[in-house]
C-alpha cells in the first residue's frame, strides 16, 4: 500500500515537472519581454528540475542513488535561483527597462518583434 | 540522431550569427550537447570533462576574448572563393573516407577486436580498478596521457608568452566591484568550498566512477574563477599567486615524468607501473595516484593561469 502510494507521487510529481518545463519552454519562445522570459525559465530550472528530482527520490528508496539525488536538489535549489537572480541583475545593470504601459493606452511593441510572428 | 542534428544545427547557427556575444552563449549549448551526446554514448567521462569545459570554461574565455576584440563580426572582409573550395573538398575528403570505415556498433569491427578485448579481459586482474577507463587511460596507455599532459603545458606557455601577466594592481576595479551583489557574495561563500571539495573527491575517486586528473583540475579551476567573478581579479591574485601557478603547471608535468623515470630506476620499462611496489596491482594502484595527482595539478594551474592572462587583457578584471 505504502509502495503503491510512493509510487503515483512519484509519476504525480514527474508529470508536474514535466507540465511546467514544457509551459517554461512555450513561456521562454512567446513572452513580449526580457523578464518575463526570464521568469518562466527561471521556473523551469527550478521547480520543474526540483520536482523531477523529488520524483526520482520517491522511486529509488533508500539507496545510494537518494542521496546523490537529495544533494543535488540541494544544489539545484540554491544555484538556480541564484543564477536567474544574476541575470536580472545584469540586465538591469545594462539598462534594460522592463516593457511598460500607460494606463489607458494599448502595450507598445515588444522589442524585435515588428509583426513577424 | 536528434543529438547529431541539434548539433549540426548549432554548429550552423555559430557560423551563421553576427553577433559574436551570441555565438558565444550557442557556442556553450554546443558543448552542453556534446556532453549529452557523450552520455548517450556511454562514455562518462568524456562527458564530465566536456560540460565542465565546454560549457563552462570555454565560453567564459571566449567572453574575455570578446572583450578584447569587440563583439560584432568584421564584415569587411571580402568572401574568399578559395577557402570556401578548399573546406568543401576536405569536408568531401572526410565524408568519403567514413564510407570505407564499418557501420557503427558492429561487433566485429577492428576497434572491438584485438586490443580491446585484451585490456577488458586482463585490466581486473592486472591493473584491479574497477573504472576500465581510468585503467586504459592511466596505466596501458599512460604515455599517450603524458603527451596530453604535455600539450595542456605547452597551451598555458603560449598563452602565458602571448598574452603575457600584468602587474594587476593599476586597471581592475578592486573590492568594490562587487559590494552591492549580497546574494551571489552569499551564495558564491557557500558554494565555492563545496566546489572545491568536490574537485579533490573527482580526483581521488576516478579509479572507481567517472573523475580523474583532468576533470579535477578542471573543475576546481572553475571554482577558483568563480571566485575571481565575485570578489575581483585583485584578491584572487593574493589567495593564488601566479607565480606559484607556474610552477604548479610544471610540477604536475615533472611529477608524471618522474614516476615514468622511477619505475626505470627501479627495473622496469618507463611508465611501468608494477615494479613500484612490492605487489604489482599495488604498485598499479600507487602509479594510477601519483599520475592523477600530476594530471590534475597541471590542468587546474593551466586554466586558472589561461584565465588570470584573459582576463588580465580585458581591462575589467573580470569582476
Amino acid at each position: 500500500m505504502m509502495a503503491l502510494a510512493i509510487g503515483y507521487l512519484s509519476q504525480l510529481s514527474l508529470l508536474l515537472g514535466i507540465v511546467l518545463i514544457f509551459s517554461g519552454a512555450l513561456g521562454v519562445l512567446r513572452f513580449p519581454d526580457f523578464y518575463t522570459r526570464i521568469h518562466a525559465a527561471g521556473v523551469t530550472e527550478t521547480l520543474a528540475a526540483g520536482l523531477i528530482l523529488v520524483g526520482l527520490m520517491l522511486e529509488a528508496g533508500w539507496t545510494l542513488a537518494f542521496l546523490k539525488l537529495a544533494m543535488i536538489f540541494v544544489f539545484v535549489m540554491i544555484t538556480s535561483p541564484t543564477a536567474t537572480h544574476a541575470l536580472t541583475k545584469a540586465a538591469v545593470h545594462g539598462g534594460l527597462k522592463p516593457l511598460e504601459r500607460e494606463p489607458g493606452k494599448p502595450w507598445p511593441a515588444p522589442p524585435g518583434r515588428d509583426g513577424n510572428r | 540522431m536528434t543529438l547529431l542534428a541539434l548539433l549540426v544545427v548549432t554548429a550552423l547557427a555559430i557560423v551563421w550569427l553576427r553577433d559574436l556575444f551570441a555565438a558565444v552563449m550557442v557556442a556553450g549549448i554546443y558543448g552542453l550537447l556534446s556532453a549529452s551526446f557523450f552520455v548517450s554514448m556511454d562514455a562518462v567521462d568524456v562527458a564530465f570533462t566536456e560540460a565542465a569545459v565546454g560549457a563552462g570554461v570555454f565560453p567564459l574565455l571566449m567572453l574575455a576574448a570578446l572583450a578584447i576584440t569587440g563583439r560584432y563580426e568584421d564584415t569587411r572582409h571580402k568572401r574568399q572563393l578559395s577557402s570556401l573550395v578548399l573546406v568543401l573538398v576536405t569536408g568531401a575528403m572526410l565524408i568519403v573516407a567514413t564510407w570505407d570505415m564499418p557501420p557503427f556498433g558492429a561487433a566485429d569491427a577492428p576497434a572491438h577486436q584485438h586490443l580491446a578485448v585484451r585490456y577488458i579481459q586482463d585490466s581486473p586482474q592486472e591493473v584491479g580498478i574497477p573504472n576500465m577507463v581510468t585503467s586504459v587511460l592511466a596505466s596501458y596507455r599512460g604515455y599517450d596521457t603524458l603527451g596530453e599532459v604535455a600539450v595542456v603545458f605547452t597551451a598555458v606557455v603560449g598563452v602565458l608568452c602571448l598574452l603575457s601577466l600584468g602587474r594587476g594592481t593599476t586597471q581592475s576595479s578592486g573590492p568594490a566591484a562587487m559590494q552591492g551583489h549580497v546574494v551571489l557574495r552569499v551564495v558564491g561563500k557557500i558554494l565555492i568550498p563545496l566546489i572545491l571539495l568536490f574537485a579533490l573527491y573527482v580526483q581521488f575517486h576516478g579509479e572507481y566512477g567517472p573523475g580523474g586528473g583532468f576533470q579535477a583540475g578542471v573543475i576546481f579551476a572553475a571554482g577558483i574563477i568563480l571566485y575571481t567573478m565575485l570578489f575581483g581579479l585583485d584578491s584572487t591574485r593574493r589567495v593564488v599567486k601566479p607565480t606559484l601557478l607556474r610552477v604548479l603547471a610544471a610540477l604536475g608535468l615533472l611529477l608524471y615524468g618522474s614516476v615514468g623515470v622511477v619505475s626505470l630506476v627501479a627495473g622496469g620499462n618507463f611508465l611501468d607501473y608494477s615494479v613500484l611496489a612490492g605487489d604489482p596491482v599495488a604498485g598499479q594502484h600507487l602509479g594510477i595516484l601519483v599520475i592523477e595527482l600530476g594530471v590534475g595539478v597541471t590542468v587546474a594551474a593551466a586554466m586558472i593561469l589561461i584565465f588570470y592572462a584573459f582576463a588580465d587583457r580585458g581591462g575589467d578584471g573580470g569582476a
